[in-house]
């Protein structure tokens, strides 16, 4: 009973085997892909492990505090930010060994030439609340 | 409207459906149905007899579905038969119920959300909010449970200590929420314990109640955590406590050790101790060693360092420490802890930052946070 972010970068993450960028896709090939998903978390609810699941737009902007009385500064997009986060899904599972196989099924979504992306996900455990007993 | 009475009377009105006839997962439904009826409607209309409401209730359910189902036939049967109890009596229907829904063909979480279900009588809403995930999800997950022992025989005698697993990981990590589920896990061990006479069930019900006293204490009011020798001991609920030692003696007089026992005899000492200071750490080193040979687990070895730690001072604890694998968890936060003890305050700050980072919850890291920052502004003064 453990639940684990994954999460799925735009950028940031090492390079997929099948490294095609989504608009070089046929549009039955990007059909498929979102119908895999789609159809992951679907199975994912069925076996009662699904949490959520986000997508995010790619443009975001910076905030920051700009000291008593003044309106927040903002910045951004940075064109050169490294770490992009692309969306995730959480997953609540008995074992980090299942988060695994789950990521690396999520991992295999088709891509170009319907073939398997491959795409590295990062697997995040969430922090707990304490347990009661420690000693 | 008495929604504790309502729990309490699920198991018992779920095993008269089974014993009716009704399969389990059917009947689990409609009890479940029953239950959102009467958290409906008894507070405005209560029922003159809860018990025999929720049964007529259930049944109706269960007929209702059975009717929509394509068994037609065998329904009718079924109701011509009209419901003879059977010879089992409640106790005994509430004690399969425990087994069936700790079956050792469910993985953990699976067990826990139906032992809830079934035994306990939440609704999977209550359920689902206690564990942070959807309701859709934790249905999912119960009817999956209940498709999982749809085979088992409901009568077949079941290993206890599957069930005290089950009802231990309720207690122990338990989310917080509107269901206070420390407490459901003592109300269900208490009900297994009036059901079966066993000493690991008296030895599990003793450590949940020792450890459930110092509640009050084990945080601050800003949700930080207490550690146990910093307590305000004055706060520990000492009715619990002393029910708690209660049972443990009695089990222990058994002689038959298990590992709950054990546990509860080390919560027992701390209780034990007016102050910190005053702790039987000698004894409580004896109980880690019983349940070393009891369980062989690196987590009961890595507190068994603690202990000796404060039994025969740092360097003991810190050469109990050296032969086990660095990775367990909390492994780095009781290095620290020693080296501290030790005067070795550069290596204790480094190490309790390094274990604030593993922390796998947010309590123990800001808590370890807390320690480092503490030993870094000594240093730096």
């Amino acid at each position: 009973m453990a639940k684990y972010l994954l999460l799925k970068h735009y950028r940031g993450a090492p390079a997929a085997v099948n490294d095609v960028p989504m608009d070089k896709w046929t549009p039955e090939e990007i059909s498929a892909h979102m119908a895999y998903m789609q159809d992951f978390a679907d199975r994912l609810e069925k076996t009662g492990e699904f949490v959520d699941g986000q997508a995010l737009a790619p443009e975001g902007t910076f905030v920051r505090y700009d000291g008593e009385g003044r309106p927040p500064v903002t910045d951004g997009p940075f064109a050169e930010t490294k770490d992009l986060i692309a969306g995730w899904m959480i997953i609540d599972v008995d074992s980090y060994d299942r988060a695994v196989e789950l990521a690396g099924e999520l991992s295999a979504a088709p891509g170009a030439g319907g073939k398997p992306i491959h795409e590295w996900l990062e697997l995040r455990p969430f922090l707990t609340l304490p347990p009661t007993i420690t000693e | 409207m008495d929604e504790a009475l309502l729990r309490s009377l699920t198991p018992h009105v779920l095993g008269i459906l089974v014993r009716r006839g009704a399969d389990f997962a059917a009947a689990e439904d409609a009890v479940q149905d029953a239950l959102v009826e009467a958290l409906r409607t008894w507070h405005a209309d209560p029922p003159r007899d809860p018990k025999g409401w929720l049964i007529a209730v259930a049944w109706r359910r269960f007929l209702d579905a059975t009717r929509a189902d394509a068994a037609r036939r065998r329904r009718e049967d079924l109701v011509d038969e009209e419901p003879a109890p059977g010879p089992a009596s409640a106790v005994d229907d509430t004690l399969q119920l425990y087994f069936l829904c700790a079956h050792p063909s469910l993985t953990p979480s699976s067990a826990v959300a139906l032992t809830l279900r079934a035994v306990g009588g939440l609704t999977t809403r209550q359920i689902a909010q206690a564990y942070l995930v959807p309701e859709a999800t934790m249905a999912q997950r119960i009817s999956r449970a209940k498709r999982t022992v749809a085979g088992v025989r409901f009568d077949q005698p079941g290993d206890v200590a599957t069930v005290l697993r089950v009802l231990y990981l309720v207690f122990n990590e338990g989310y917080s929420g509107d269901v206070d589920l420390a407490a459901e896990a003592i109300r269900l061990t208490r009900r297994l314990a009036a059901a079966i006479d066993h000493p690991e069930v008296a030895g599990l019900l003793a450590l949940m109640l020792l450890h459930h006293a110092r509640r009050s204490s084990r945080t601050a009011p800003d949700g930080s955590l207490v550690p146990l020798a910093e307590q305000d001991r004055s706060r520990w609920d000492t009715a619990l406590i002393a029910e708690g030692v209660d049972l443990l003696q009695a089990a222990l007089a058994r002689d038959r050790l298990g590992e709950f026992q054990a546990q509860a005899a080390i919560a027992a000492l701390h209780a034990d101790a007016p102050k910190a200071e005053e702790t039987d750490w000698v004894q409580i080193v004896e109980w880690y060693d019983e349940l070393a040979k009891l369980t062989d687990s690196p987590v009961v070895r890595l507190n068994r360092a603690v202990a000796v730690g404060e039994a025969d001072g740092p360097r003991a604890g810190l050469a109990a420490l050296a032969g086990l694998d660095d990775t367990l968890p909390r492994h780095t936060a009781v290095a620290a802890y020693l080296h501290e003890r030790d005067g070795n305050l550069e290596t204790a700050a480094r190490l309790y930052a390094e274990a604030a980072r593993k922390a796998a919850n947010a309590a123990e890291r800001d808590h370890l946070t807390r320690q480092a920052a503490r030993l870094n502004a000594r240093r730096t003064v």
